[in-house]
């Protein structure tokens, strides 16, 4: 175990549901604690904190639970803590924790994200939703024509794949579908899919915003899930198989969704490979962020799993990306199955798969290398885990 | 239930020419005087050259559809759907693109690539500009 590297040690999560009575806090400690149960780390000997992204006033619902209450609620003496929006995107909190551990900042870092969108919409008492008379920022350039939801947003690079590319709806399909049948197996699931989804209900589904339908987006979800980082020179404390966090890349071109031609997927999946002698062929498993589902499809493409422009191809039938396939992706359900965690499902899941923990969903082989994103739009990050 | 209210962006020096040069019929862009690039959102410098030099600049109006969704979704009470979200980019204007409604057509006859042009619809003020079909 090299020295100079940071490991995921432990990983955990609280119950998943929609309008959970639990606490967000609470939801937070549970998470905290199976993650140090897996680990076999103590509260005293963790000394850093970091999220995504931090906490949100103006819409608790989306983060209601900041690293500060963290560390007073569980009296984390922290040498360094963090949460912060500004950044590539969600799974850019674990990368921020693998500097500030490699830097010798600390050595045992809590990183969460804390969701709980569903029970904040059905209790506006505690949890009120600020609704402005005016919209500024961003949002001002596409909220004053409807386009509220970033499902507008991201159905118009869909839209765009099909057009130039031809990917069609059948194709697309098979993200959901893949989803849904994975997230059967996932126990922590059960809130989000209690049956599988097939092809005809898939097309029979309410369209959203085209060609997105109904299972093309993930629902409103509450739950907490943590990813442990540690310092290589702290492992001999840890009490499993670390998983070495290999490479990591981020990129914003314009922080706007409707000026880019394509996610950022692209730039920072290509930018992932030419930090590590790691190359596409050696991963056994990928969790892609699927908020929309078309985004997988720009993550095996930017990867370079497949050719730009044919991701919809590469996904026909599903057989590539099934659990048994060459491929397996989002074996936990992803969120469009599993629920809206908001991208630490994703690591989550990785360092469940590379050691093996996976249990009905468990991938064959021996996987040992994992790619983990998360983002949307012209945002965009990404972590290769590997058991080596 | 009468439609809703289009949300309402928050007037500021540097976004008031977009929003309310509909009231003269001008869609307005910042525009650099030193290098002729847009800078689009609108800042107070030029993006490209990162001179102060910029100002409000009336571009045609017209447009390609460069990419679209039918949205489905009524995202506030009473929101008549579907209707199409679009991106236009804008002649004259290269590398700008606006998220717009494309109005005054059927939703399914809007297709990539076609030929569109400003049309402002007015609200409080606002002059939000919608765009439809050309000929």
């Amino acid at each position: 175990m090299a020295r100079n590297e940071a490991y995921i040690t432990g990983v955990g999560q609280s119950e998943v549901g929609v309008r959970l009575p639990r606490h967000p806090l609470l939801l937070t400690i549970d998470a905290v604690n199976e993650a140090l149960a897996d680990a076999g780390l103590t509260l005293d000997q963790i000394d850093g904190v970091c999220t995504y992204p931090g906490k949100v006033p103006s819409f608790l619902g989306f983060s209601p639970v900041g690293s500060d209450e963290v560390i007073e609620a569980l009296g984390i003496r922290s040498k360094w803590h963090n949460g912060a929006m500004e950044q590539p995107a969600q799974l850019s909190a674990v990368g921020n924790a693998a500097q500030a551990v490699k830097e010798g900042l600390c050595r045992h870092v809590i990183c969460f994200r804390t969701v709980y969108e569903a029970g904040a919409m059905a209790n506006p008492r505690e949890y009120p939703m600020s609704r402005p008379d005016t919209v500024s920022g961003p949002s001002q350039w596409t909220s004053p024509f409807w386009a509220i939801s970033a499902a507008c947003w991201t159905a118009q690079y869909a839209m765009r794949h099909m057009h130039k590319y031809g990917m069609t709806r059948e194709q697309l399909a098979q993200i959901a579908l893949n989803a849904s049948r994975n997230a059967m197996k996932n126990p922590r699931a059960r809130a989000i899919t209690r049956e599988e989804l097939t092809l005809d209900k898939y097309m029979s589904s309410r369209m959203i915003s085209t060609p997105f339908c109904l299972y093309d987006c993930d629902r409103f979800t509450d739950a907490s899930t943590v990813v442990i980082v540690s310092a290589g020179d702290a492992l001999d404390e840890v009490k499993v198989e670390p998983v070495r966090i290999a490479a990591m890349s981020g990129s914003v071109d314009r922080y706007s969704w409707d000026q880019v031609e394509w996610p950022a997927a692209y730039e920072t999946g290509h930018d992932l490979w030419t930090r590590t002698d790691y190359t596409a062929k050696d991963v056994d498993t990928v969790q892609f962020y699927d908020g929309f589902a078309f985004l997988p499809i720009t993550w095996l493409e930017g990867l370079g799993f497949c050719e730009k422009g044919e991701g919809g191809r590469f996904i026909e039938g599903g057989t590539r990306i099934a659990s048994d396939g060459e491929l397996p992706l989002n074996t936990f359900g992803g969120q469009l199955g599993a629920g809206r965690l908001h991208g630490f499902g994703f690591a989550h899941e990785a360092v469940t798969q590379l050691r093996g923990k996976g249990g009905e969903r468990q991938i064959p082989g021996d996987p040992k290398v994992a790619v983990a994103t998360s983002g949307g739009g012209p945002m965009a990050a990404a972590l290769l885990l590997a058991r080596d | 239930m009468n439609p809703p209210h289009r949300p309402r962006p928050r007037l500021d020096s540097v976004n008031t020419p977009f929003w309310t040069g509909g009231a003269e019929g001008k869609l307005n862009l910042c525009k650099c005087a030193d290098c002729g690039e847009f800078t689009h959102p609108p800042l107070p410098l030029c993006r490209h050259c990162q001179s102060e030099n910029v100002a409000p600049h009336a571009v045609a109006g017209t447009g390609e559809i460069d990419t679209y969704t039918i949205n489905h979704q009524p995202w506030a009470p009473g929101l008549e759907v579907p209707f199409v979200i679009a991106r236009v980019r804008l002649d004259g204007a290269p590398g700008v693109y606006l998220t717009t409604n494309i109005v005054n057509c059927p939703v399914e006859d809007v297709d990539f690539d076609d030929k569109v042009q400003v049309v402002f619809e007015e609200q409080d003020g606002i002059f939000y500009p919608l765009f439809e079909k050309v000929g």
